[in-house]
């Protein structure tokens, strides 16, 4: 498949780990250095420590959106406050942009904050003695704007996030969605680069947590930031990430495009999550195409490659003839058979499998 | 027999109570039997606290003091140069609030100095006409909540000057806004540094738990020694009891802070002081502020006890009329009291709860409105003040100060209505009075007194250990040494008896009240705002009416001490049954269970440990409203504290008796508290 390639094309990596633990307990270095390497849940406990973080190693590139998924306890949330320093790791390396920031002292990671890095929380964290204006416009005055600046900002971004109106509410007289609102636009106060999303939609209703994915997609292709996003729900993974990194005992078990993972889950683990999905929900055309040749008669009809299958999946079937696949140039790039669409809403399961 | 494990306390209970009656049959009273009574060995407390404070005070660690009089150095303690500063910085600053309240000198003595007044007739500062305060206090209510709040501003500041109470008001006023700000500083620094270090965390609870069941008076008798007798001593007396309060809840706030929201500040870019002030204490503001309102609260509860170590005021002219039973006056200045007390409560709250419109692009007039209109009222005022020179003919002018019972006065009428009572009742009244005191109080306190020393031990011990284990048991016992071994035991016991005596009636008909109202929304809002208006009322308020009814006798303490303890009582009642899940009371009304039942088996069971909270609440408020009673005549520990205020050594005595009411009540609190939680525990309903 293409999509590993698609990162080497000159990206920047703003996020890198290297090897991070975290180990919870009073003598985790101790127990940490004693291991050599060698970090295991079960001995780690007997020991008086939690892992929580054990060997993550990848990185975030230039406006991608990275998801960690994983369960209740997986590590994934430790990961990402080790990532944003709200706690420190145990040991590894981490750079934000090429700093390292586990050197940096408070006032640096202080300016980093304030500068670069956003965060959202899964229980909203709003100020409950401010009003939606004033949480919002909060990070901007702590960084020492003006009231008046503050609150103008405040008032762009309330309009951004679909607030405006409710800008002298009290948080505890919104709804979960708004309130939730407020936290993403509080975190976007201050134009980071970097954006962080703690279980963000956890906290509400499925008919509210679709409205707020769908939200996310829209602020997401208008602000063009990079996004690391905390999840246990695996279909939202699916539906909003460009990776998917899967923790399991605060292991990464696979990390990969949502595609691949569900073509080709790695471990026993990440089959078991990938069993259910549907894959006409996740599967790009590009990754059931055919190789393009010159001879194919297609049809009046073309899609792009990024399409998602079950999007075009209708008006693909109503065709005779095979369907061109074009790329963002409008370039021709590939062929689908109605047939091989059939193939993949019912039943290709085994077909995939045969193919690794 | 197979005794279901449910019933085995009840077993233990009836063993213990054979046990403790036997004893109390065989052992009788006698001097050297030390199990009739301990030997004092902590007699020589006293003395040694007395001679450690004498020594810090006036000996220890000398420096070289430059004074001016003598215009030479000179060598003095340490201690007693810091107190004398802290002494006289807050009189000074007492003094100055006064002036500008009240007009006078003594601050511009205080910069130049007597020699410049007598030369200077000019030289006096004059007071703030009390229409001005009256008016700014209106605006303040206004512009804080609205209306209503105005309405209660002008009818409290209206009724104090009309009534002729202004001049003590302001002197009371004057020391609460030094000590109430200084307690909340204070208590809110000592509440952070609690929650930012568990060491002085586990430091302060206890010194916390002793400093707020110690009854007021005790702070009294070491205030006297360290800052001398007057408005200062009364003010940090106040500070030293006013501000445990403020350090729980200033901790408890900070505790219950969620931490997604300190995070949430954290990635926000705040730095350690902007968590804190930013985050941490706003976000805390509900119960720091229940702590500020506690802090004025006490302050206010304090300005009548305070008046017994020279605090001027209301508190001193309530002191002086009830000690004169002039229970009209009495009634009209406590009810000034319960004024301010309630104003100052709502200003408070409404302060806090106040938010910032961003939207409007105001008028420069719109805009400083509040200042304009501050401004307007005091040049009216003024003028008005200078109008009233010419308008009265007597010495007085009553629009710039109503002199002290100069007002209106409505005491005459309060005292025809307690004379009407006394003569229509005399015979109901007198006759309620014999009866409680000579077949239920007398032989109660006789009781009590012929308990041997070990059969109480083994009684208290007992039931601590029965409710609440061994850890429990041993804690209380040291409690009990500390009483039994000092000389003060047998009082210890009168103080026992009436505080027993309040909290059995209180709890009995608490609980009803409090039960009876639960069964219902709307009654149980209204006996719980209710519960909170009583709150506000110092607890001095309670002696007037009593003493009204029952003249000078232990029922009139006694009852002071019921009503008072009343209403924790009622508001555990009615929070423990409210809170009972509605789950449960839809499981029980679909197994068909009837009101009755269901309140006997399954709201108060669930609601008991709660309700235990509320008695452990009536302990500790009975308790203190007996020691307060001793002002109107007790011969228990309160008696012995009162009398150490007046003695110049009687520091140590007034600490040991402080410590040994302290004691009482902490006992108490380890049995309950422990007994309350431990069955919340259990029951899931923590």
């Amino acid at each position: 498949m293409s999509s590993e390639s698609d990162q080497a094309v000159n990206e920047k990596a703003i996020i890198k780990c290297e090897s991070v633990y975290k180990i919870f307990g009073d003598n985790a270095q101790k127990v940490l250095a004693s291991s050599k390497g060698n970090v295991n849940a079960e001995s780690f406990l007997d020991a008086g420590c939690v892992v929580g973080v054990n060997n993550a190693s990848f990185e975030v590139y230039e406006g991608e959106l990275l998801i960690l998924m994983g369960l209740s306890g997986s590590g994934k949330s430790t990961l990402l406050r080790c990532i944003s320093r709200l706690t420190d790791p145990t040991a590894g390396n981490i750079y934000i942009e090429g700093q390292d920031l586990l050197a940096m002292n408070s006032k640096e990671l202080i300016e980093l904050r304030r500068s670069k890095m956003g965060m959202v929380f899964q229980s909203f964290g709003l100020l409950p003695h401010k009003t939606v204006l004033e949480n919002i416009a909060f990070p901007l005055q702590v960084k020492g704007l003006s009231t008046q600046e503050s609150i103008k900002r405040a008032m762009e971004m309330a309009e951004l996030v679909a607030l405006g109106g409710r800008e002298n509410y009290f948080p505890r007289q919104l709804s979960g969605g708004q309130q939730q609102r407020v936290g993403i636009a509080r975190s976007l106060a201050v134009e980071p680069d970097i954006w962080f999303l703690d279980e963000p939609f956890s906290a509400l209703d499925p008919l509210i947590r679709k409205e707020m994915q769908d939200e996310f997609i829209r602020l997401r292709q208008v602000l063009n930031k990079t996004i690391l996003f905390v999840t246990h729900d695996f279909d939202e993974a699916l539906r909003l990430a460009d990776r998917i990194a899967i923790m399991k005992d605060g292991v990464i078990e696979q990390l990969d495009t949502p595609t691949n993972i569900v073509l080709n889950p790695a471990t026993e683990y990440v089959r078991k999550f990938t069993e259910e999905v549907p894959r006409e929900k996740v599967l790009k055309i590009e990754s059931v195409m055919d190789p393009y040749s010159s001879s194919e008669e297609f049809s009046d009809l073309k899609v792009s490659k990024d399409a998602i299958v079950e999007t075009v999946a209708e008006s693909i079937l109503s065709q005779e003839k095979a369907v061109a696949v074009v790329d963002a140039n409008n370039e021709i790039v590939g062929a689908l058979h109605p047939s091989h669409v059939i193939n993949v809403l019912f039943g290709g399961k085994s077909d995939n499998n045969n193919q690794d | 027999m197979n005794i279901p494990d449910k019933n085995s306390k009840a077993v233990q209970f009836a063993i213990l109570l054979a046990v403790f009656f036997i004893l109390c049959f065989l052992i009788g009273p006698s001097e050297s039997n030390y199990l009739w009574r301990l030997p004092p060995l902590l007699k020589e407390l006293p003395t040694v606290i007395n001679d450690s404070v004498q020594f810090v005070m006036f000996d220890w660690f000398p420096i070289e003091v430059y004074d001016p009089d003598i215009e030479d150095f000179e060598e003095k303690p340490l201690f007693s140069e810091i107190t004398r500063t802290i002494s006289s910085s807050f009189l000074f600053v007492i003094t100055f609030i006064r002036e500008i309240f009240l007009g006078g000198t003594k601050t511009i003595v205080a910069f130049t100095g007597w020699d410049f007044i007598s030369e200077n007739s000019w030289a006096v500062w004059p007071a703030l006409p009390w229409t001005v305060i009256a008016g700014w206090a209106m605006v303040l209510g206004y512009k804080l909540q609205g209306k209503g709040l105005a309405i209660l501003a002008a009818f409290s500041t209206g009724y104090i000057g009309i009534f002729g109470q202004w001049e003590p008001s302001m002197q009371t006023l004057s020391f609460v806004l030094i000590a109430a700000p200084v307690s909340v500083v204070f208590g809110l620094a000592l509440g952070i540094w609690g929650h930012k270090n568990k060491w002085v965390e586990a430091a302060l609870n206890p010194l916390l738990n002793i400093a707020q069941t110690m009854p007021h008076y005790s702070y009294l008798v070491p205030v006297i020694v360290l800052f001398g007798v007057g408005d200062q001593a009364a003010a940090i007396a106040t500070i030293f009891f006013a501000t445990p309060p403020m350090v729980r809840l200033t901790m408890l706030g900070l505790k219950n802070i969620s931490p997604d929201i300190v995070d949430a500040g954290l990635m926000n870019g705040c730095n350690r002081f902007q968590i804190l002030f930013r985050v941490q204490i706003p976000t805390a503001r509900r119960d720091i502020l229940i702590g500020v309102n506690q802090v004025v609260m006490q302050c206010l509860a304090m300005t009548v006890i305070a008046s017994f170590i020279g605090a001027q005021g209301l508190g001193s002219n309530l002191m002086i009329a009830l000690n004169s039973l002039k229970i009209g006056s009495g009634l009209e200045i406590g009810l000034c009291i319960v004024l301010i007390a309630v104003l100052l409560d709502k200003l408070s709250l409404a302060w806090a709860n106040k938010q910032t419109d961003y939207f409007a692009d105001l008028s420069f007039i719109k805009r400083y409105q509040f200042s304009l209109i501050c401004a307007a009222i005091f040049v009216a005022g003024v003028i008005f003040a200078y109008i009233g020179r010419f308008m009265f003919d007597e010495d007085f002018n009553y629009l710039y100060i109503v002199p002290h019972n100069k007002g209106i006065t409505t005491a005459p009428f309060w005292q025809a209505a307690v004379d009407w009572i006394w003569d229509t009742f005399f015979f109901t009244l007198k006759g309620f009075n014999e009866f409680l005191i000579v077949s239920i109080l007398v032989p109660m306190k006789e009781a009590y007194l012929g308990m041997p020393v070990v059969a109480t031990f083994l009684l208290v011990m007992g039931t601590a250990y029965i409710l609440a284990g061994l850890r429990s048991a041993l804690i209380v016992c040291g409690f009990l040494l500390f009483i039994a071994f000092s000389e003060f035991w047998d009082r210890a016991l009168i103080t026992a008896y009436m505080t027993s005596f309040s909290v059995i009636v209180a709890a009995v008909v608490g609980v009803t009240v409090g039960s009876l109202c639960a069964q219902n929304a709307f009654a149980s809002k209204v006996i719980l705002l209710l519960c909170d208006f009583f709150q506000t009322f110092p607890s001095f308020i309670y002696l007037i009416p009593v003493i009204m009814l029952f003249g000078i006798t232990d029922t009139s303490v006694i009852i002071a001490a019921i009503v008072y303890a009343l209403v924790p009582a009622i508001r555990y009642t009615v929070e423990g049954l409210r809170n009972v899940p509605a789950v449960l009371h839809d499981a029980g009304s679909m197994m068909g269970v009837s009101r009755f039942q269901r309140w006997i088996s399954i709201e108060f069971p669930l609601a008991f440990p709660h309700i235990m909270l509320g008695v452990n609440q009536t302990v500790i408020f009975a308790l203190f409203m007996v020691i307060i009673g001793a002002f109107i005549g007790t011969t228990d520990l309160g008696q012995l504290i009162l009398k150490a205020i007046s003695d110049p050594r009687g520091t140590g005595i007034g600490i040991t008796l402080g410590l040994c009411v302290a004691f009482i009540g902490l006992a108490a609190d380890q049995i309950l508290r422990t007994w309350a939680s431990e069955r919340k525990k259990a029951l899931g309903v923590a």
